[in-house]
């Protein structure tokens, strides 16, 4: 698996998650507990607007001195007797993942959550190198037995319900209880606990790294990430190359925006930092530490008009805030990084060719962008997609193009303007039946298949105003 | 205080209503209301699309149009909120600079216009109905007006006002998009209208003609019995 996700095309994946009833009802009332949550745990901060402020200070702060907080966590690491290694591209980290577990004689590896592997198809490529690969999130574990994609960033399977998990752990691991969630849990409990005892490499994603300590940070809920970090006697953890923090200080801000933003919570379960190998007299820790921090495409935004989309910090407060989501489901956007901030990232890190459709599916209502804790100006980034797509890639469809031209010589022409404005009523006469239109000619259409098009008032407002004015004069 | 009529193309073209109520009420509240006669649209639709180039054509004529009106006024959150962007747009610019930073710092939305800028909370109409109300995406995320309608609207007689569940979600217009994307529209839209049935209200008001048009249009469609109002409406009723 890479970014993107299925070779469907994008009117196809919105038909099927339109469809989707069970998925849409899921996704709905998800989305209203997260947004609640999000908004009370914010409200309970107190001055949420100066702590989204303050997050943004510190990621903007972190992005313009990326250079220099990467050298300084790379220098750290490698003093707490860890290994790092920077991958341009996905293949080289997968490769370098890959030799580091030929070098341990690797057979079965244990993964924490991670959005980044997925982006560079992590799993796919080590089980192609012969390794077992098991993911310990209990979302990412049911995915991984049913082949499925995730569709939520935080929270992988929200797709699914109970009854499909319950139907996934009979068809895949002989389950043959109930579909109660506690029962469901102990199942996926018991079969981890030996995958975690004998897995000998373990891997991990990054929520933040800690500059100046060289410590990984994981927020997690279920403690898996703990058991991936502690048991095997090897530990790699990938990150994206923006994914630090420069001090603790600031640290203590992000996770608090983080979790606060995604789930509602004032802290998950386990925020757990992890620093570098066991070192001497220390009683845990791993006997090998590989920090692997991957480009993927992430250095071409910096610097350009997009770069505070490397400020996100995965929280999904954008995607559990959008109405397009919520209709339509994460893999209708048919990439890992879904709703606003995928729609944002995707096209960025994986190109427009495949993926032209994900900026226009938006309102620009700017929901996402008023839940972004980080303050990333998400609609105006689709704006900015647009544009690019119009002129520079050339993308847009035809007619759209003409339409637009017309659209200036109209607007900047007071005349042509005033002319449509006389005209309207007339010009849609043929179609106007009692005063409105149900089924509208050419690009009017895909508005009166849906709804009803009023039509245009009978008397112009400039025809009131001109006599009226003459009133007054008389 | 002489406030010069920006009355937004949708207005302009399909709702001559909308401007007659805003010259009206403005007129009441004892302001000078006149309509310059050159503007044409603010360039949202091809802005948004990613039509910078040809938006901007558009956005010089209604700086043009406006350079010598003292306040401008529209019945609507969103073209207003448009007008807000020009400085952004035409930064570094040396012809257009000033001219949109003027226009942009002049521009108000009609109730944003009457209770921040004049000190307005009653403008004396008397409605009487069950009402419910849309805050729009773009006058209450982009433009900053949340409190406006509602305290004007507090203040009509004979109103009974009845909350939108879940008000802030998007009615699914988003300009292009409704024929761009027009099955997501629909969905949008669609729970939209249940969300205002649900309330009970015989009308439905809001401050941008788009969604208004936009959940209107879905209503009869459906056969609902609920009417469409924008707030200019309201405030100018007697």
């Amino acid at each position: 698996m890479s970014i993107r996700i299925g070779t469907n095309s994008f009117e196809h994946r919105v038909q099927e998650g339109i469809k989707n009833d069970f998925m849409r009802g899921a996704v709905s009332s998800a989305q209203g507990r997260f947004r609640s949550g999000r908004l009370k745990a914010a409200e309970e901060l107190g001055n949420w607007e100066d702590w989204r402020t303050l997050g943004e200070e510190i990621r903007n702060h972190t992005m313009e001195n990326l250079d220099f907080y990467l050298q300084q966590l790379s220098d750290q690491v490698s003093k707490r007797g860890g290994s790092v290694f920077f991958a341009e591209t996905a293949e080289e980290a997968n490769d370098y993942i890959q030799n580091v577990i030929k070098k341990k004689n690797g057979k079965k590896v244990v993964k924490s959550k991670s959005m980044v592997t997925e982006e560079i198809g992590l799993n796919k490529a080590l089980e192609e190198a012969g390794s077992e690969v098991v993911e310990t999130d209990l979302g990412e574990w049911i995915l991984q037995l049913d082949e499925d994609p995730p569709s939520h960033i935080v929270t992988p399977a929200l797709h699914k319900n109970k009854e499909q998990i319950r139907e996934t752990f009979a068809a895949k691991k002989g389950y043959d209880k109930t579909d109660k969630p506690e029962e469901l849990a102990l199942f996926a409990r018991e079969q981890l606990r030996k995958d975690f005892l004998s897995a000998d490499i373990g891997i991990t994603g990054c929520n933040f790294a800690v500059a100046e300590s060289g410590a990984v940070t994981l927020v997690t809920n279920e403690g898996n990430a703990r058991l991936v970090t502690s048991l095997p006697d090897t530990q790699i953890t990938v990150m994206g190359m923006e994914r630090l923090v420069p001090t603790w200080e600031d640290l203590e801000v992000l996770v608090s925006l983080l979790t606060r933003s995604a789930v509602g919570q004032k802290l998950t379960s386990y925020v757990t930092s992890l620093t570098g190998t066991r070192l001497e007299g220390e009683v845990d820790g791993p006997e090998e530490f590989h920090l692997v921090i991957v480009d993927n495409g992430r250095s071409k935004i910096l610097g350009t008009e997009f770069q505070s989309a490397l400020h996100c910090i995965r929280c999904a407060a954008c995607i559990n805030a959008c109405p397009v989501y919520r209709h339509v489901g994460g893999h209708s956007y048919g990439s890992i990084y879904p709703g606003p901030i995928g729609a944002v990232l995707t096209p960025l890190l994986d190109g427009y060719d495949d993926h032209k459709e994900l900026p226009y599916a938006s309102t620009l209502c700017a929901a996402c962008t008023e839940a972004c804790p980080v303050k990333i100006p998400l609609h105006e980034h689709l704006i900015r997609h647009r544009q690019i797509i119009v002129e520079k890639e050339n993308k847009a469809p035809k007619a759209e193009k003409l339409a637009m031209k017309g659209f200036a010589k109209w607007g900047s022409s007071p005349a042509a303007y005033k002319m449509s404005t006389k005209m309207a009523r007339t010009a849609l006469k043929p179609w106007t039946k009692d005063e409105k239109i149900e089924n509208g000619p050419g690009p009017m259409k895909a508005w009166t298949d849906a709804r009803d098009f009023p039509a245009p008032s009978k008397q112009s407002f400039r025809s009131w105003y001109k006599s009226r004015r003459k009133g007054d004069e008389s | 205080m002489k406030a010069s009529l920006f009355i937004t193309c949708l207005c302009d073209i399909m709702s001559s209503d909308v401007g007659k109520d805003t010259v009206e009420v403005l007129e009441k509240v004892g302001c000078e209301v006149d309509f310059p006669e050159l503007q044409t649209c603010c360039g949202q639709p091809a802005y948004n699309s990613g039509y910078l180039k040809e938006s901007k054509e558009s956005m010089k004529q209604m700086m043009r149009a406006f350079k010598d009106s003292e306040y401008v006024v529209g019945p609507s959150g969103s073209c207003v909120a448009m007008l807000h962007e020009y400085p952004h747009i035409f930064k570094g610019d040396p012809e257009w600079e000033e001219a949109a930073n003027d226009l942009a710092g002049k521009s108000y939305e009609l109730t944003q216009f009457l209770v921040d800028v004049m000190g307005i909370t009653d403008v004396g109409s008397k409605f009487q109905g069950r009402v419910t109300y849309h805050p729009s995406c773009h006058m209450t995320r982009l433009l900053g007006v949340r409190d406006a309608p509602m305290t004007l609207l507090e203040n009509v007689k004979g109103l009974e006002f009845v909350a939108l569940p879940v008000k802030e979600d998007c009615c699914g217009f988003g300009g292009t998009f409704s024929v761009k994307n027009p099955v997501i529209s629909e969905q949008m839209v669609e729970e939209k209208t249940e969300h205002v049935t649900e309330t009970g209200a015989e009308y439905l008001v809001g401050g941008d003609m788009g969604c208004l048009m936009n959940i209107g249009g879905r209503l009869t469609r459906n056969g609902k019995p609920v009417k469409v109002l924008h707030i200019a409406n309201i405030l100018n009723y007697q």
